[in-house]
């Protein structure tokens, strides 16, 4: 059985984004012809995009397309590494993020991001959940019990970790660890959730379970997830966009993509033919 | 927090800035302070001279170059074979449990005091040489191996990083040629590893050359040159160290310009190990 | 040659270099330990040392230490931060680096000369704690730095991306994730540069001078253990207490030296 039928076999969704009350279908990002370089090596080559306000915007390619280029320039942490540069321009809210007077902490806690291999913060369960709002100044313990919590249950692990939340978060398996990279953006309350591939090194009831969270989450937060998977993109089944050696090659609902993609390359990348 | 951010990182630069600092301040005070004698009597004069006798205002400090060199050279040859098969032994021989303990037990080596090296080879090593041997027992001979003891624990340890550093696939490779481990060592290992062993010896050298208290305990201090390594000698660091407690005027400007020719050989040695060492560093 | 020969003759020169260690702290501690009383330890020092404890040495010690690594601590720690996580390729931190690395290979006897002159008569505080601790600071700062660098470069990058990912400034990263993970390294580092500090003659010796009596203030002269030691055996004043003195000092160092290569190898344990 192939990917496309796959998607048909779960029948066509028209609009991708379920329960999306009209007012949030303005453009929260929108990329014009941006690029981005390490050096000399052009990493990403303009690429325009927009997404909208609590979509769940899925972005697939093989490794190397730019796509985690693309999602660590969103919230500048791709600036980490020396002698990188951009051209054009991208934008959240309308507000350009490589702008002049632009708080790089603000933005970043404005723009959460949950990586491809689960980390634990050195400290207990807790404290890692506990770090964001500590950091934004949150001291009150009643306070940060109450955030932690909530994002715990948000997060969908409240009740594995609720009697050991002083244990060191690094005891957590995989999937909880990355439910508790998620619970710690969550506690921040962000505008964005930005995922790198984040289900690329759990096993398939875990990796399941974020895919069901991002769903339930959409409908507060704009999610932008990349994968390397077709067969999780279309399961995912939202937006999607593919990326190939730093280009945009397109966009669309998961269902044209995989059942009639516009370009020779999408085709070939959703039936297996890139590794 | 972005001014704070930029406030942090300029108190970072500054504090950071302190050790270069340090470095200026010692090179301006003791260059200032030794410069002059050295104007004086002249550079040449001063390094190639061979009376030191500050009462009748004759400064030649050969005796103590030519002295420390000779401690030096022989604290490496005891030294460095030794040190270099014990890191060998360590890294390619040993069982790693047994490893990692001796390594360890030689690391205690480098936390004894240099007086207490000193004083071992004053009740111990200067009566045997005196008895054995012959002279008086002060002598390079027993500033060489106290010294040569000394930098063991460095010469081990960098050896055994350099030698550890060496990827397993060339030692594997010759073994899988059908030769024994020995071979494998000195033909593939030890040549991989010679940048770093080089350096290793030039650590080493520095630390020799720079040891003053241990050397001033059995090396006899007297200000002539040595024909025989059972005579007394006296090196550039106990010239400073021995007379600073009393000399005043030109004879202790004398001793600062001692320490101008020290710092330049050290500084000379640190260049030369940053040189050799760096194809080993990426 | 033999495989098993080769072995066997580095295994024997290998066991040398431990006869060697071995042999001088027991000759050390056999010849020291008849001597140390607890009123050796907590007496002064009568007739130049002939006779009576070393009170006043341990008291001037530890001050020493204490002071100098109270300089040079935070300064070596934060001097490591900014190597390792503020510095973009501009030539401050190579500067920096260079100071370290040279301040790493000068001899004591010239941080002694150094101190002397700036310390002891520039800033004219004379034969003093202070003056012996701050150039002790000073000759301890490389080591600090040096192994700061390395236990900070060891977190790895991954805690730094999720702590600024989640919107923490690099100051707020430094201080909540990357030091805590590195205290272990750190300390380690500090405790080689405490046993640096108490071992050491040369700088000491021209910068706090020799006196006998307990210090009263910063700006008193005192006498270290290592000081006290080499004056009793170089001058052959008591060779009984100079064994005893340099038994308490061995003790100490091989305390905290153990201390150290503990810390280190539960570090290099746990990574594997």
């Amino acid at each position: 059985m192939t990917e496309t039928e796959a998607v048909s076999g779960r029948g066509t969704r028209e609009d991708n984004n379920r329960g999306i009350p009209a007012s949030g279908s303005t453009t929260k990002i929108s990329a014009r012809n941006f690029s981005f370089f390490y050096g000399e090596h052009c990493a990403l080559r303009d690429v325009s995009l927009e997404i909208r306000r609590n979509q769940l915007f899925t972005i697939m390619g093989p490794s190397g397309s730019g796509k985690t280029t693309f999602l660590r320039a969103l919230n500048r942490l791709g600036n980490l590494i020396p002698n990188t540069r951009h051209e054009g321009s991208l934008k959240i809210d309308g507000v350009d993020v490589y702008g002049k007077g632009v708080d790089v902490a603000e933005l970043r806690r404005r723009v959460g991001m949950v990586f491809a291999l689960p980390v634990a913060l050195p400290m207990s369960i807790f404290s890692n959940v506990a770090h964001g709002p500590r950091m934004q100044g949150v001291r009150h313990p009643k306070e940060l019990e109450e955030i932690v919590e909530k994002a715990l249950r948000d997060a969908i692990l409240w009740d594995e970790v609720k009697d050991r939340l002083s244990d060191n978060a690094s005891r957590l398996s995989g999937g909880q660890l990355q439910r508790l990279s998620i619970a710690r953006v969550l506690a921040l309350e962000p505008e964005i959730i930005l995922l790198d591939e984040p289900t690329s090194g759990l096993d398939p009831i875990s990796t399941l379970r974020i895919e069901e969270l991002l769903w339930e989450l959409v409908e507060r937060y704009t999610i932008v997830l990349v994968t390397h998977n077709p067969l999780q993109a279309a399961r995912i089944d939202s937006k999607t966009a593919f990326f190939l050696m730093g280009e945009l090659i397109e966009t669309g609902s998961a269902y044209d993509i995989f059942t009639r993609p516009k370009d020779k390359r999408t085709e070939d990348y959703v039936s297996g033919k890139y590794g | 927090m972005r001014n704070k951010e930029t406030l942090v990182q300029w108190i970072l630069a500054i504090v950071a800035l302190s050790a270069i600092a340090v470095l200026a301040l010692i090179i301006i005070f003791i260059f200032k302070e030794g410069s002059p004698i050295i104007a004086r009597l002249g550079l040449t004069k001063f390094i190639t001279g061979t009376k030191w006798s500050p009462t009748k205002g004759m400064f030649g400090i050969f005796p103590m170059i030519l002295g420390s060199i000779q401690v030096t050279l022989g604290a490496l040859l005891i030294g460095v074979p030794i040190g270099l098969a014990t890191a060998i032994f360590l890294a390619e021989m040993a069982p790693p449990r047994t490893s990692r303990i001796l390594k360890s037990a030689i690391q205690l080596l480098a936390g004894i005091p240099s007086v207490v090296f000193g004083f071992i080879g004053l009740v111990i090593l200067v009566p045997f040489i005196r008895q054995w041997l012959g002279g008086p027992g002060f002598s390079v001979l027993a500033a060489a191996i106290v010294l040569g003891i000394m930098i063991l624990p460095t010469i081990v340890s960098v050896c055994y990083d350099v030698l550890k550093a060496v990827p397993p696939a060339y030692r594997e490779g010759m073994l899988a040629l059908g030769a024994t481990r020995w071979q494998a060592i000195k033909m593939v290992v030890l040549p991989a590893a010679r940048p770093g062993i080089i350096a290793s010896v030039i650590l080493g050298m520095g630390r020799a050359i720079g040891e003053t208290m241990a050397v001033i305990m059995v090396a006899g201090n007297a200000t002539k040159i040595p024909v025989s390594p059972l005579e007394p000698v006296r090196t550039l660091t106990s010239n400073v160290a021995l007379e600073m407690g009393y000399a005043i005027g030109e004879h202790r400007e004398a001793l600062f310009a001692t320490g101008i020719v020290l710092f330049i050989i050290i500084a000379l040695l640190n260049t030369l190990a940053r040189i050799v060492a760096r194809p080993e560093k990426v | 040659m033999t495989d098993r020969r080769v072995t066997l003759l580095f295994a024997g020169i290998t066991g040398l270099t431990i006869v060697v260690l071995v042999f001088i702290i027991g000759y050390i501690m056999v010849n020291g330990l008849p001597g140390l009383t607890l009123s050796f330890l907590l007496e002064s020092p009568r007739e130049m040392g002939r006779t009576g404890g070393i009170f006043p040495a341990i008291v001037g010690t530890v001050l020493l230490t204490g002071i100098a690594l109270f300089i040079a601590a935070p300064v070596g720690i934060l001097t490591a931060v900014y190597l390792t996580e503020y510095t973009r390729d501009t030539w401050l931190p190579k500067v920096v680096r260079f100071g370290t690395e040279s301040l790493a290979g000068i001899p004591s006897i010239i941080f002694g000369l150094f101190g002397f002159l700036f310390f002891v008569i520039y800033l004219d505080l004379g034969w003093s704690v202070l003056s012996g601790a701050l150039t002790l600071s000073a000759m301890i700062l490389p080591t600090i730095v040096r192994t700061s660098e390395e236990a900070i470069r060891a977190v790895p990058d991954a805690y730094r991306e999720v702590s600024l990912a989640l919107g923490s400034t690099r100051w707020q990263t430094v201080t909540s994730v990357v030091l805590p993970s590195a205290k272990p390294g750190i300390m380690t580092g500090v405790m080689l540069a405490i046993g640096r500090a108490i071992g050491e003659t040369a700088a000491v010796i021209f910068t706090a001078g020799s006196s006998l009596r307990l210090p009263r203030t910063l700006l008193d002269s005192t006498r270290t253990l290592p000081v006290h030691f080499y004056i009793l055996a170089r001058e052959g004043i008591s060779l009984e207490n100079a064994y005893s003195t340099a038994f308490v000092l061995i003790l100490l160092i091989l305390a905290i030296n153990i201390a150290a290569h503990t810390i280190m190898n539960r570090l290099t344990g746990k990574e594997r």
